[in-house]
C-alpha cells in the first residue's frame, strides 16, 4: 500500500499538523518508504495468533475510591500559554 | 426488527403513516468519590481546575490508574440491567482533538466493553409494557468544559469534569414513540438510582442522552438516522424526538432524503439543527490503551457484587402487588423512587396495604407535589401517616376528619393520636347524641322527610346534614342505620 | 592520577565513604568537566547550583554517618524525565520552557538514595532517533573519533540515540552515570557506540510515571554507566514497584550489584542464527564469536538457537511505536503547556503549533502512526503488527523453555557513524540501526549492551545480552565476564577539552 498526496494532506489534518504545499511531496516519499518497508509483514502467517495486549502478563492494579489528588489549580495552569482566573484560554470554539 | 407494528404509535404524515424508530445512548455519571483514572474529586461545582490532577490535565508522563469502585459500579449496573458481565474487557483510546479533551484522546471501551447484552422492562401509561434491549454498557472518561460566553474571541477551559467516570448505556433501536423513549429513560434512571450507581441528576448533567431517530413506513427497513446529541431532560427527549420525526417525515414526503448527521435540540426554538462543527468526517483511530492492562475479574467477584444489590424496581413492584394487594398502577407509582417505596412500606407494614397506598399516593404525594417537596423532605413521617391510617382503621376518626388531621400533622407536626385526643376529633359513636341531632333535622324538614320516603336517594342529604350538625365526628355507619330506621326507608 | 570525574561510580562511592574526598569536590570536578565539554552538547541544561546544594546535603549525611546508597553520586538525567522545577523539554521545541510540578518516579528514587543532579541530557526529540540528530537543541557529538593512519580524525561522530546525551556524557566523564530510556534500542545502541554499558530492564521493572512517553508499551528506563557494576548499582535505585504505573511490576528489586560477580558457570547461552544478517561486517561477526568464547571460557555452555520471527521485529516496531506515539503526542496542542502558535481558529492553532513545535522525524512518525490506525488500515497494519509481536515473544519463550539462560548477539550492525551520514534521504536506513535491539522491546525482555572491543578504526563495539523476563541478574553476571575478559574500552584523548 502507498499513500498519495491527498492522503498525506488528510493524515496531516487528522494529526493536526500544518503541512505546506512544498512539504507534501517529500513527506509522501518518506511515508511510502516506511510503508514499503513494513510491507514484508504481509508474508507472516498470523492465523489464529492473538494480538499482544500486554507484554508482561499481570493483573491490572486498581486504586481505592478516595480523593487523593487535585486542589492545585495554580500549578495546573502555571505552564499554560494563556490563562485567566485559573481557566485555560483557547481561541473561541464554535459549537 | 420483528416486533409487530402498533398502529396507535404511528405518526400521521400528509401522505401516509410513519413509524418512528428510536435508540438511545445514555451517558450516566458513575457515583464515585474520585475520577475513573485519577484521585481528583468528582464533586460538582468546584473552582475552575481545582478538581484536577496532573493526570486529568494530561501533563507529560502521567499515567491512568483505574478506580476499583467505578468498575464495581459498572458491574452492579450490568447486573441491574440483567446483562452479560464480561470478565475481560479492554480500554481503548478514542483519538480526537478538542480543547476540553486534554490527552487528545478519550479513554473508553470500544471492542470489548465491561457489560454486554441486557434488557430493561418499561411500563407504559396504558398498562402495556415493552422490553427494551440493551446492546452494551461501557466505562469511559468525561471531558472537561469550555465556556464560550466569557470573552468575544476566546473560550475558557475548565477540566474539573475531565476524567469523571461515565457509563455509556446503549439501547437497541427498540423504541417506537417519544412516550416510550421518555418511559425508558425514566425507568433506566430509576434502576440506576436504586443501584446507587448514578444519581440521575439531569440538571447537573449526571444523565445525558444521545437520541438516534429515524422514520420509516411500517414494515419497511430502517431509515437513515440522525443523532440528537446531549439532550439533558426527559421532557426535552420527548420534544426532540417529536420535532425530529416530523422534520424527517416532511423531508421524505417532499421526495427528499435524510442525511445521516449529528443534530442539536434547541428547546427554545423547539427544533433540531445540524451541528456543522461536528460534521467533519471523524476517524477516531481506536486502539487499546497501552498504559492500561485488560480489565479482568472472575465470577466470584461478580457474585459478591450481586449479593450486595438491593431489591430492584421490577421485583419490588411484583412484591407490592402480591403482598399488599396493590394495583399494578399504584405499585408502579410507589416504586418509581426507592425512597417512596421505602416510605410506603413503612406505612403499610402491619396495616391495610391498599389504604396505606391511598394515603401515600393521593394525600402525601399530592401534597408534596403541590409544594414541590421531595419525599425525603416530607413534614409527615411514615410513622405519623401510619398512625393516621390506624385511627381510621380502628374507627376512631372518620375519613373526612383524617384529612383534617393530616393537615394538622403536615403543618404543625405532633403525634396524630394525641392530636385527635386533645382536639376532640374522635368520632361520635354515642347513638344518643346522633339520634338527638337526627330528630332535630327531621323535625325541621318535614317536606324532605316526605320526599325521602318516595325517593330513598335523598338519604344522602340527611347524612350530610347530620354530619354537619355533629361537626363531622359522627360515625357514618351509625348515622346511616339510624337515619334509615327513623325515616323508615328500606 | 585519575581526576575525580574519571572514577567509576563504585570507586567514587567507596571514596566518599572512606572520606578520601567530599561530595562537593566530586560534584565540582564534574561541573568543571562539563564546562569544558560544552562543545559535545551533551547537556541541554546544566544545574550547577542544585548540584552543589545536593552535594552539600550529601556531605552532611556522610559526616553524620547517614549516607544513603547513592549519597553524593553526581548523575546526568536524560531530558525525558520530568524534574520538579527544572525545565523538561524531551528534546523538543514544543515543550520549550516547560517546568513540571512533579518529579519522575525514576529520578525521585535516585534523589531518595542521595544522588546529585548535574543537569539534563540531550536526546533525540521525544526519544525518536538513533543518532541524537533529531534534537531541537542541536546534535550531541560523540567524544569518540576514528583513528586514521595512527592519528585521530577530525570527523564528528554521532553518539547514537536516542539517549545520545547520556552516552556521550558518561563516556566523556561528564557524570558518573546517567538515566536513559529505551523504546527500540535507545539505551543499548548509544552505549555500544560510546564504549559504555547500558541496560534496558524488563518492561515493568522501572516505573514510567513522570517520564515523557514515546511508545507506552515499549518504553523502559534504564541506566548508562562506565562499568557493568555501575549499571547494576544505578538500576537497583531506579527500579521498583509504583502504584501510579499500572504496567509497573509489583516485584521486589533484587540486589543487582551482588549478581555482578556471580559468574556464568553452568549457564547456557543461546546464539540466535537469525541475527547473522546479510552484510554483517566480518569485524562484528568476529566480535560476536569472541564474546561467545569468553563466556565459554568462564564455564558457560554456548548453543545455537533459532528465533524465526526476528526479521519482522523492526517493521512491526515501525507500526506499533508510531501508532502509540501519534496518540501519546496528541497532548502537545498548545493549550496547557509549551509552545503555542496562533491560527485562524482552534484547529489552525493546533496545526500551526504542532507544525512549528515538532521536528521532521517526530512529524513523520506521528503521521505514519495516524495512518496505520486510521479507518480501513487498522487491522492490516496495527493488529497484524501486534500479532507478530506475540510471535516474537513466543520465539523467546520457546528458547528459554529449551534451557537457554541468556542470549548473546551483537548490539549494533556497525560502530558509530559520522554526523549527517545516515537517513537523510531514506528514513529506513536509520531505522536499521536498531535491528538487533528492537526484538527485545517488542517482547518486553531485559537487554544489556557491554563493550567488547574496538573496530579497525579504533571505535568501540558492543555485544548485547538478552535475558528472561525479570532476570537482569544473569545479564549483569554474564556482562561482567565479558567486561573482565575484553577489558574496559578507553577513550584515546579528551580532544574536546
Ligand atoms: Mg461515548
Ligand atoms: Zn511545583
Amino acid at each position: 500500500m502507498s499513500v498519495d498526496a491527498t492522503t498525506v494532506r488528510r493524515i496531516a489534518h487528522l494529526a493536526r499538523i500544518a503541512v505546506g504545499e512544498d512539504e507534501v511531496a517529500p513527506l509522501q516519499g518518506e511515508l511510502n518508504a516506511i510503508l514499503a518497508f513494513v510491507e514484508q509483514l504481509g508474508a507472516v502467517d498470523v492465523t489464529g495468533v492473538e494480538p499482544m495486549t500486554s507484554v508482561t502478563p499481570m493483573a491490572m492494579k486498581k486504586r481505592v475510591d478516595a480523593v487523593t489528588d487535585g486542589g492545585y489549580a495554580g500549578d495546573i495552569v502555571s505552564n499554560a500559554p494563556e490563562t485567566e482566573d485559573h481557566y485555560f484560554l483557547v481561541p473561541k470554539v464554535v459549537e | 426488527m420483528t416486533a409487530a407494528v402498533n398502529p396507535k404509535k404511528l405518526i400521521k404524515g400528509g401522505l401516509h403513516d410513519w413509524e418512528v424508530v428510536i435508540g438511545m445512548e445514555i451517558h450516566a455519571q458513575v457515583t464515585s468519590r474520585s475520577k475513573l483514572f485519577s484521585g481528583a474529586s468528582t464533586e460538582f461545582g468546584a473552582e475552575p481546575n481545582d478538581h484536577v490532577s496532573l493526570v486529568d490535565a494530561a501533563m507529560p508522563g502521567m499515567l491512568p490508574v483505574i478506580n476499583e469502585e467505578c468498575v464495581a459500579q459498572a458491574v452492579r449496573t450490568g447486573l441491574g440491567l440483567k446483562a452479560r458481565i464480561n470478565h475481560r474487557s479492554v480500554f481503548d483510546r478514542k483519538n480526537y482533538f478538542y480543547p476540553d479533551l486534554p490527552q487528545g484522546y478519550q479513554i473508553s471501551q470500544f471492542k470489548d466493553p465491561i457489560v454486554g447484552e441486557g434488557e430493561v422492562l418499561v411500563d407504559l401509561v396504558d398498562g402495556e409494557s415493552i422490553t427494551v434491549g440493551i446492546e452494551r454498557l461501557h466505562l469511559e472518561q468525561d471531558a472537561g468544559k469550555s465556556l464560550h460566553d466569557q470573552n468575544p474571541t476566546q473560550s475558557f477551559v475548565d477540566l474539573n469534569r475531565s476524567g469523571v467516570a461515565l457509563m455509556e448505556i446503549v439501547s437497541r433501536p427498540d423504541l417506537r414513540s417519544s412516550e416510550e423513549a421518555r418511559a425508558y429513560v425514566t425507568k433506566l434512571r430509576t434502576i440506576l438510582r436504586y443501584l446507587g450507581t448514578c444519581d440521575g441528576d439531569m440538571e447537573k448533567g449526571s444523565l445525558r442522552a444521545d437520541v438516534n431517530v429515524s422514520v420509516r413506513k411500517p414494515g419497511e427497513p430502517l431509515g437513515t438516522r440522525c443523532e440528537i446529541k446531549n439532550v439533558n431532560s426527559i421532557r426535552f427527549i420527548g420534544q426532540a424526538i417529536e420535532v425530529e420525526a416530523r422534520r424527517q417525515i416532511a423531508i421524505l414526503e417532499d421526495g427528499g432524503t435524510i442525511s445521516q448527521e449529528t443534530r442539536l435540540f434547541d428547546p427554545g426554538k423547539g427544533e433540531t439543527r445540524s451541528m456543522r462543527s461536528k460534521e467533519e468526517a471523524h476517524d477516531y483511530r481506536y486502539f487499546p490503551d497501552p498504559d492500561l492492562l485488560p480489565l479482568e475479574f472472575d465470577q466470584a467477584y461478580v457474585d459478591a457484587l450481586a449479593e450486595g444489590l438491593p431489591e430492584l424496581p421490577d421485583a419490588k413492584k411484583a412484591r407490592f402487588i402480591a403482598d399488599y394487594g396493590l394495583s399494578p398502577y399504584d405499585a408502579g407509582v410507589l416504586i418509581a423512587e426507592r425512597t417512596s417505596a421505602d416510605y410506603y412500606e413503612a406505612v403499610a407494614k402491619g396495616r391495610d396495604g391498599k389504604a396505606a397506598a391511598n394515603w401515600v399516593i393521593n394525600e402525601l404525594f399530592g401534597r408534596l407535589n403541590k409544594e414541590g417537596k421531595t419525599i425525603e423532605a416530607s413534614p409527615v413521617s411514615a410513622d405519623q401517616l401510619g398512625a393516621v391510617v390506624d385511627l381510621i382503621g380502628e374507627g376512631t376518626i372518620s375519613g373526612k376528619i383524617a384529612k383534617d388531621l393530616f393537615e394538622i400533622v403536615w403543618s404543625e407536626g405532633g403525634d396524630p393520636r394525641q392530636i385527635v385526643e386533645s382536639r376532640g376529633m374522635k368520632q361520635v359513636t354515642d347513638t344518643g347524641a346522633i339520634e338527638a341531632a337526627i330528630d332535630d333535622i327531621i323535625a325541621k324538614n318535614p317536606d324532605k322527610v316526605t320526599q325521602a320516603r318516595e325517593k330513598p336517594t335523598l338519604l344522602g342529604w340527611f347524612v350530610g346534614q347530620t354530619m354537619k350538625a355533629t361537626g363531622g365526628k359522627a360515625n357514618p355507619a351509625a348515622v346511616n342505620s339510624l337515619l334509615k330506621a327513623k325515616l323508615g326507608i328500606e | 592520577m585519575t581526576t575525580l570525574n574519571e572514577l567509576t561510580l563504585a570507586e567514587a562511592r567507596d571514596g566518599l565513604k572512606a572520606k578520601d574526598f567530599s561530595a562537593s569536590e566530586l560534584t565540582q570536578a564534574h561541573l568543571d568537566a562539563m564546562e569544558k565539554a560544552r562543545g559535545l552538547n551533551a547537556y541541554v541544561l546544566e544545574t550547577p547550583e542544585r548540584a552543589l546544594t545536593m552535594a552539600n546535603v550529601a556531605d552532611t549525611k556522610i559526616a553524620h554517618g547517614e549516607a544513603r546508597p547513592l549519597e553524593g553520586i553526581p548523575l546526568g538525567i536524560k531530558d525525558l524525565f520530568c524534574t520538579h522545577g527544572v525545565a523538561t523539554t524531551a528534546g523538543s521545541k514544543i515543550l520549550e520552557g516547560f517546568q513540571p510540578h512533579y518529579e519522575s518516579a525514576v529520578t525521585h528514587n535516585l534523589w531518595r538514595d542521595g544522588a546529585v543532579m548535574l543537569g539534563k541530557l540531550n536526546l533525540d526529540e521525544f526519544a525518536m532517533g538513533s543518532s541524537n540528530e533529531t534534537s531541537a537543541y542541536g546534535d550531541t557529538i560523540s567524544p569518540w573519533r576514528r583513528q586514521e593512519n595512527g592519528k585521530l580524525s577530525d570527523a564528528k561522530l554521532v553518539p547514537g540515540g536516542s539517549s545520545g546525551g547520556s552516552a556521550a556524557a558518561v563516556a566523556a566523564h561528564l557524570c558518573l552515570g546517567a538515566t536513559a530510556t529505551d523504546t527500540g534500542g535507545s539505551i543499548r545502541q548509544p552505549a555500544a557506540f560510546t564504549g559504555t554499558v547500558g541496560i534496558k530492564p524488563t518492561y515493568g521493572r522501572c516505573s514510567r510515571w513522570g517520564t515523557v512517553a514515546y511508545a507506552s508499551s515499549l518504553d523502559q528506563a534504564g541506566p548508562i554507566a562506565r562499568t557493568v557494576r555501575d549499571c547494576a548499582i544505578l538500576l537497583g535505585s531506579m527500579a521498583g514497584a509504583d502504584a501510579r504505573d499500572t504496567t509497573c511490576a509489583d516485584l521486589p528489586v533484587p540486589d543487582f550489584e551482588a549478581a555482578v560477580s556471580r559468574g556464568v558457570k553452568g549457564l547456557t547461552i543461546g546464539i540466535p542464527k537469525e541475527y547473522r544478517v546479510d552484510g554483517m561486517s566480518a569485524e562484528v561477526q568476529a566480535l560476536w564469536d569472541r564474546g561467545a568464547a569468553m563466556l565459554k571460557d568462564a564455564g558457560a555452555t554456548v548453543r545455537e538457537i533459532s528465533l524465526p520471527h526476528t526479521p519482522y521485529a523492526l517493521p512491526a516496531y515501525y507500526i506499533v511505536a508510531p501508532a502509540e506515539a501519534s496518540s501519546n503526542l496528541a497532548r502537545y496542542d498548545g493549550v496547557r503547556y509549551g509552545l503555542r502558535v496562533p491560527g485562524k481558529d482552534i484547529a489552525g492553532m493546533y496545526e500551526n503549533t504542532r507544525a512549528a513545535g515538532f521536528g521532521r522525524e517526530v512529524k513523520r512518525r506521528i503521521m505514519i502512526g495516524t495512518y496505520v490506525l486510521s479507518a480501513g488500515y487498522y487491522d492490516a497494519y496495527y493488529v497484524r503488527a501486534q500479532k507478530i509481536r506475540t510471535l516474537i515473544k513466543r520465539d523467546f519463550e520457546a528458547a528459554y523453555a529449551s534451557g537457554i539462560d541468556a542470549i548473546l548477539t551483537p548490539a549494533t550492525p556497525s560502530a558509530a557513524f559520522g554526523l549527517g551520514e545516515k537517513g537523510s534521504g531514506d528514513p529506513v536506513e536509520m531505522y536499521l540501526q536498531d535491528v538487533f535491539t528492537i526484538t527485545v522491546n517488542m517482547a518486553g525482555l531485559p537487554g544489556l549492551s557491554v563493550p567488547a572491543g574496538l573496530d579497525a578504526q579504533g571505535l568501540p563495539l558492543g555485544l548485547q545480552l538478552i535475558g528472561r523476563p525479570f532476570d537482569e541478574e544473569t545479564l549483569f553476571a554474564a556482562a561482567q565476564v565479558i567486561e573482565t575478559a575484553a577489558g574496559r574500552t578507553k577513550l584515546p584523548a579528551a580532544w574536546w577539552a
